[in-house]
């Protein structure tokens, strides 16, 4: 029963979904409007089983002294000091939870991304190597799409001699967006075709229980 | 000089993010300008399909990113913002990410109040749905099912701005600004592909070639692909508006222009150090 | 108390913290981890409760609308609570029910929506670009036509790549790897913008605010 009931709702649900696609008259389409409402209501709940989890990790590493334990409060606390003022305040502009949303989420959620800037720059150095001709490929490209894509290509091609008076004056941005509409196009095409066909495999599989791992974990 | 290469070989990584930052500040702190030549492109398409819209019609613009990826969103949703009031286009902001809603905020009153328009009447920020591309089906039949109230509480029913305006067939165009997914993806998926309404797009320069098949295959009719997208917008709106002020996604090109060649230069320093390296270490087998 | 000007410098100081790291790790920088996966976390919960549950849930449940109780709507919170059950071993089994409808309806829809829009109007995009232009454009879409074609090849593995497969994989993967070069152009590029969003912050509005460098605010 604890197999069998979560397959045949996983079944009715995607079944649902595609006869409201193919069918969308009644009843259909009222199923699919309510399997809708519902669904945003139980990925809700995911949302609240994300934050009792990381409270839930804290704790645990509080009561077991782990690594880092000292940190753990300040996760916690900042948890609490959202909740609170979002309760008690609501997120309507100026009050206490938007001044703390603008003030501290958004500077830390825009500099912990802008280290990756740091992290790119060394990776440059050690990690990006043209070691057969492909990889050159790749790097000829990569370069091209850079310089293609900010105002400092095309000033450098312009100080070849008769570059700026020639046909093509823009000559790196034109082959930057070659790139791009031609073999970035063929390329990630290909990836999306074939991706696109993996998830219709997958779906089906897990819409008739063949696939069944996202069941597992809960015993 | 194979000393030399030897050293940068071990080079510490600090000196790079010295370089790096550097790169960036000293550009922006003596305000070094270059020029943004628009060509014709993905940018200049979704500008035009803007510009293309009728006053008084309404569109969804969906902000579905958060503060990690602001600097290349946020000038987008400011000149888009922008570009839509300034042509009496109703706006209805939603967000498919939740700190969205709040961002789509900043951006909405920034550009409402130095237009001197009022929320409700001209715009209306219906704030963060949690399904994803599962809540943009729901929208086509019906968006107050999704949103019976707005951000902050109001009623659907209660603001003008959504009178006559039921489900997804009343918008005459989709904008999504994504940083991921749910996103652009579920934008086309569901609002183009099932329903058949126009959808734009902006997005991070990450994720901007994926979505050129979008835009080869007509189901996006334009797209912003990070800052420069960003800075492209902003260059058109000053072209067409001269008295419009600036952006921030245009200053910033200057210095995106100079951390590109360090970087490609890191990249050039890097391997020319591997390639001796290599040969170094055939010459000592030999 | 002037509440911009705290602001500023509450973000700027956050931000200085996490940029602490690049020089080693550091407990300023653990500090602020902790604190945005806090803060972060509560911004969810908090969007979550005033834009869906009180709106899609609570409201429809208790009639608060014009229209009369739903009592339908029962079944999700029950699903909702299931969900949440499964950080009590017990009865961790019952959350199945709830990750099975979450399975379930975005299988279904993915499963046609993405058929169509990634699988089925990419063949179509691809076909129709070969028609009209001139010899340049005819080039261009023979390549594109070729590449798409190719890479999915590579992409084929239940074929040995030999001969004829061998070919067209290796034309395949010639393609992906512009198309990756070009992936990674952008990836650069992306990262750049996000350190420049923080250092214009850093520069215009938060050094201003001290009276040496009044001058940076333009």
């Amino acid at each position: 029963m604890r197999t069998i009931l979560p397959l045949a709702i996983t079944f009715v649900t995607g079944m649902i979904m595609v006869l409201n696609f193919f069918v969308p008259h009644r009843p259909f389409n009222s199923m699919g409007n309510s399997l809708s409402d519902w669904y945003m209501i139980v990925a809700s709940a995911a949302i609240f089983l994300g934050a009792m989890n990381l409270l839930q990790v804290h704790f645990a590493r509080i009561r077991h002294r782990a690594r880092n334990w000292q940190y753990s409060p300040v996760a916690i606390g900042g948890f609490l000091l959202m909740l609170t003022a979002g309760l008690v305040t609501g997120v309507e502009e100026g009050r206490a939870f938007d001044f703390m949303f603008q003030n501290m989420v958004v500077p830390m959620g825009a500099t912990m991304f802008s280290l990756l800037a740091f992290f790119v720059a060394s990776a440059a150095f050690r990690a990006f190597r043209s070691s057969n001709w492909r990889a050159t490929l790749l790097l000829v490209s990569a370069f091209v799409v850079m310089l293609g894509r900010v105002p400092i290509g095309d000033l450098l091609w312009r100080l070849v001699p008769g570059a700026a008076s020639g046909a093509h004056p823009s000559l790196v941005t034109e082959i930057a967006e070659w790139i791009m509409q031609v073999p970035n196009m063929a390329g990630q095409r290909a990836v999306m075709i074939g991706a696109a066909l993996g998830v219709v495999a997958t779906s089906l599989r897990m819409i008739f229980g063949v696939e069944r791992s996202y069941l597992g974990g809960a015993d | 000089m194979g000393g030399l290469l030897e050293k940068l070989d071990r080079i510490d990584r600090r000196f790079i993010y010295l370089l790096m930052a550097l790169s960036v500040l000293v550009p922006l702190a003596f305000r070094l300008e270059m020029p943004i030549p628009v060509s014709p492109g993905p940018s200049m398409d979704l500008y035009e399909a803007v510009d293309a819209l009728p006053p008084g019609s309404v569109v969804i613009v969906s902000y579905d990113y958060d503060p990690s990826t602001m600097p290349e969103l946020q000038p987008m949703a400011v000149a888009l913002t922008r570009h839509l009031m300034s042509r009496g286009v109703k706006i209805i902001a939603t967000a498919l990410w939740p700190q969205g809603a709040s961002l789509a905020q900043n951006a909405l009153t920034q550009i409402s109040d130095s237009l001197g328009l009022s929320e409700y009447e001209d715009w209306v920020n219906l704030g963060y749905t949690v399904g994803g591309a599962v809540s943009v089906v729901r929208m086509g039949s019906s968006i107050s099912a999704v949103f019976p109230r707005d951000r902050v509480g109001v009623p659907y029913d209660s603001i003008p701005v959504l009178e006559g305006v039921g489900r997804l067939a009343d918008i005459s165009m989709v904008i999504a600004l994504s940083a991921g997914d749910p996103g652009i993806h579920a934008w086309v998926m569901v609002a183009q592909g099932r329903f058949g309404i126009p959808v734009g797009g902006g997005c991070t320069a990450v994720s901007a070639p994926e979505f050129y098949t979008y835009l080869g295959s007509g189901q996006l009719v334009g797209l912003l692909g990070g800052l420069k997208g960003a800075a492209d917008y902003e260059t058109l709106l000053k072209r067409d508006n001269p008295g419009a002020p600036g952006g921030t996604a245009t200053p910033g090109m200057a210095a995106q222009s100079i951390s590109h060649l360090v970087i490609m230069g890191f990249i050039v320093i890097g391997n020319i150090a591997f390639i001796a390296g290599r040969k170094r270490k055939r010459g000592g087998a030999k | 108390m002037n509440w911009e000007i705290l602001g500023i410098w509450l973000g700027a100081l956050l931000t200085l913290s996490l940029y602490s790291f690049l020089y080693r790790d550091n407990p300023f920088y653990k500090f602020t981890e902790h604190l945005f996966v806090g803060m972060s976390a509560g911004y969810w919960v908090i969007y979550n409760i005033f834009n869906v549950l009180r709106p899609n849930l609570w409201d429809r449940l208790t009639g608060a609308g014009e229209a009369g109780p739903d009592l339908w709507m029962i079944i999700p919170a029950v699903f909702g609570v299931f969900m949440i059950l499964r950080l009590v071993p017990k009865v961790a089994s019952l959350s199945r029910f709830a990750l099975a409808m979450i399975v379930g309806t975005g299988a279904g829809l993915s499963l046609v929506t993405t058929l169509q829009t990634n699988a089925l109007a990419q063949v179509e995009g691809t076909i129709l670009s070969v028609t009209g232009g001139g010899l340049s454009e005819f080039l261009d879409s023979f390549l594109l036509v070729a590449g798409v074609v190719c890479g999915l090849v590579y992409f084929f593995f239940s074929k040995a790549h030999r001969g004829v497969i061998g070919g067209a994989a290796g034309i395949g993967i010639t393609i992906l790897m512009i198309a990756f070069g070009a992936s990674f152009g952008y990836t650069v590029m992306a990262r750049i913008s996000l350190l420049i969003g923080q250092a214009q912050f850093l520069l215009f509005r938060w050094l201003p605010t001290i009276p040496l460098f009044r001058g940076l605010a333009g």
